[in-house]
């Protein structure tokens, strides 16, 4: 016993140890490389070896740190939601990684990108395993001030006009949920999220639920860019590292749905009427408004960023219909979303170091000097825009049943347009960039052909190239994660679960 | 008291929303200071303020009757020290982009 306690804080003590550790060794070229890629190693080793299997045994493990009683002390909490999103964000975390070793330069990993990287990953899974909401926050803030460093690394113009806005909007955002934060404990007297969600309970007409329910709201939703307040998503996520854009829209914006989940599944369950209707209407308006953003934009990059506001609005619709298949559509949507959106924005990078832009005005025909790379592109394509054999597909399909369950017909119809619109402009990115005339000048590409892409550039083609065999193989294979997800989203709608690992038992 | 402060939350989340729909760099600065001050303010009032009894443990081995609650402060006190370092990190950002020559005012910002 007492082992597995330890296992679940590893997931915070490995990247803060790593990023210690290169901190030290900044200057130093190869050392820094190698510290980096271990530390991230080690992570995706603990999560899906050690972590992983102990969920599935176990269902829910909790620790309460400093072997404080559950509701007065730090509880961390792991079900199987979140060993998935740890598993998935440690899997990204070295993806990326791996990526960043040619795409970020020398300048910029002396100036402690890795450091800083690391510090990211350690917020996301803290987010993850928190089970306390001033705990919460403090991830949120970790992360927060790790990505205005990312993002602003570099120091050019776009980059700081862009960090303006972001920073602005997200000292918004954390300000509303430390209010939230605050009425929470004023209304409960308790941050324990198990614990408040017993209070909230056993005192359903409390008058300040609904205000603090809608106070967590929002910041979420400025975090997972929902309408209307995703604005600051496609102006920021154009102009940093392709490698920042790639892990920030795999992690960050799936924190913020990570955290709405979480909350209102085991929290504010009290007046589902209200609160997932405000969702319902925001995750439409979000699919919409994200989708036809990207119609009006001919950069790769820019394309992809508003994809990733159309996307978060599926997710929320999976948890505004709040029904066990629509969250478990949630869920796996989540995982294959993740996977296929980091890997179209590395994908993009490659297109900028063969081309040296990403506006689709500047690059054409790609296809026949890279051919194999270019069919890459094609199956993550498809595949986030849910063509049938693919991961995407399935995702849809479950939402969209879950739709029907509950004769929501107006989502369903916003689903299969977005869905249609999604191909379309993956289809203008396809046919633009890969199938397109050669162009004119193909020697002054700046690399040549595919031979000496594959032999030159490996670091940036590994990762694509697992993360699309992983998006195809969730796609083809896809029931034992729908599986997985569907145990996990029991598990959300049915809180009691999580509050006796918690608390123990209660009565 | 609780009145007064509440009143005074208020008046800080005002200000603070005033300043931060201005166009100058330096006053959006003091709105997320003040922002930040008053939602510290904010958590200090809704943990309820008692002045009888500081949360120590008696010589019997019970607390106080009635006590000051120590975790709201323990909340602001972390909120406070994470708001410090993004108006320091929000400093040094606003000064370098107004450092840029076709910036002077947010709206500059729109290209």
């Amino acid at each position: 016993m007492g082992y597995e306690k330890i296992i679940i804080l590893l997931p915070l003590i490995i990247p803060l140890l790593t990023a210690i550790i290169s901190l030290f060794f900044k200057k130093n070229k190869i050392v820094n490389n190698y510290i980096s890629i271990v530390g991230s190693s080690l992570l995706l080793i603990t999560t899906t070896a050690l972590l992983f299997p102990l969920i599935v045994e176990n269902e829910i493990l909790t620790t309460q740190v400093g072997c404080w009683e559950a509701p007065f002390g730090i509880t961390i909490v792991v079900d199987m939601f979140s060993a998935m999103m740890l598993v998935i964000a440690s899997f990204v975390g070295l993806m990326v990684n791996i990526y960043a070793l040619e795409n970020i330069k020398y300048k910029k990993k002396e100036y402690s990108f890795f450091v800083f990287f690391q510090f990211l990953i350690m917020a996301v899974n803290g987010a993850f395993l928190a089970g306390d909401i001033f705990n919460l926050y403090v991830w949120f803030e970790v992360m927060l001030i790790a990505s205005f460093v990312l993002l602003v690394l570099g120091n050019g113009k776009k980059q700081l006009i862009a960090t303006v806005k972001y920073t602005l909007l997200s000292f918004i955002a954390s300000a509303f949920l430390l209010v939230g934060v605050g009425m929470i404990y004023g209304i409960s007297g308790s941050l324990n999220m198990a614990d408040v969600a017993v209070y909230f309970q056993e005192n359903p007409n409390e008058p300040l639920m609904t205000v603090a329910a809608v106070l967590f709201m929002l910041p979420f939703a400025i975090k997972a860019a929902l309408f209307p307040l995703y604005f600051w998503l496609p102006d920021s996520y154009h102009t940093p590292e392709i490698s920042v854009t790639a892990l920030f829209s795999g992690l960050l914006t799936k924190v913020g749905i990570y955290a709405m989940i979480r909350c209102f599944t085991l929290i504010f369950i009290h007046d589902i009427h209200y609160t997932h209707t405000i969702l319902m209407v925001a995750a439409g308006f979000t699919m919409l408004s994200g989708v036809f953003g990207a119609l009006s934009k001919v950069n790769m990059r820019r394309i992809l960023s508003f994809h990733i506001v159309s996307q978060v609005g599926y997710m929320v619709l999976g948890l505004a219909l709040y029904t066990p298949l629509a969250i478990a559509g949630a869920i796996f949507y989540i995982i294959q979303h993740i996977l296929a959106k980091t890997n179209l924005f590395l994908i993009t990078g490659v297109v900028e170091k063969i081309k040296g832009t990403s506006n689709l005005k500047g690059v054409s025909g790609l296809y026949h000097r890279f051919p194999i790379f270019s069919i890459f592109f094609l199956v993550v394509a498809l595949s986030l825009a849910g063509l049938p054999p693919l991961s995407g597909f399935w995702a849809k399909f479950i939402l969209i049943k879950a739709g029907f369950q509950q004769e929501e017909y107006l989502m369903i119809f916003i689903v299969l347009i977005t869905g249609l619109l999604t191909l379309f402009s993956m289809m203008k990115i396809w046919v633009n960039a890969f199938w397109g005339k050669q162009q004119e000048q193909p020697e002054r590409n700046l690399i040549k052909n595919e031979k000496s892409l594959f032999k030159e550039h490996w670091s940036l083609l590994i990762p694509i190239i697992l993360m699309a065999l992983v998006t195809v193989f969730i796609g083809l294979f896809s029931m034992p994660l729908m599986k997985y997800a569907t145990i996990a989203a029991e598990q959300l709608m049915n809180p009691a679960q999580y509050i006796e690992a918690v608390l123990g038992d209660v009565n | 008291m609780e009145f007064l402060l509440s009143i005074l939350v208020g008046l800080l989340f005002a200000a603070g929303v005033y300043l931060l729909l201005h166009r100058d760099f330096v006053k959006l600065v003091i709105g997320i200071v003040i922002i930040g001050n008053a939602t510290a303010l904010f958590i200090f009032v809704a943990g309820r303020i008692v002045r009888e009894n500081a949360p120590f443990i008696q010589e019997d081995g019970l607390p106080p009757e009635n006590f000051a609650d120590p975790v709201p402060q323990a909340l602001i006190l972390t909120a406070l020290v994470i708001g410090f370092g993004i108006q320091a990190f929000a400093l040094i950002l606003f000064k370098k982009v107004y450092d840029i020559p076709t910036v002077d005012k947010i709206d500059d910002l729109k290209k």
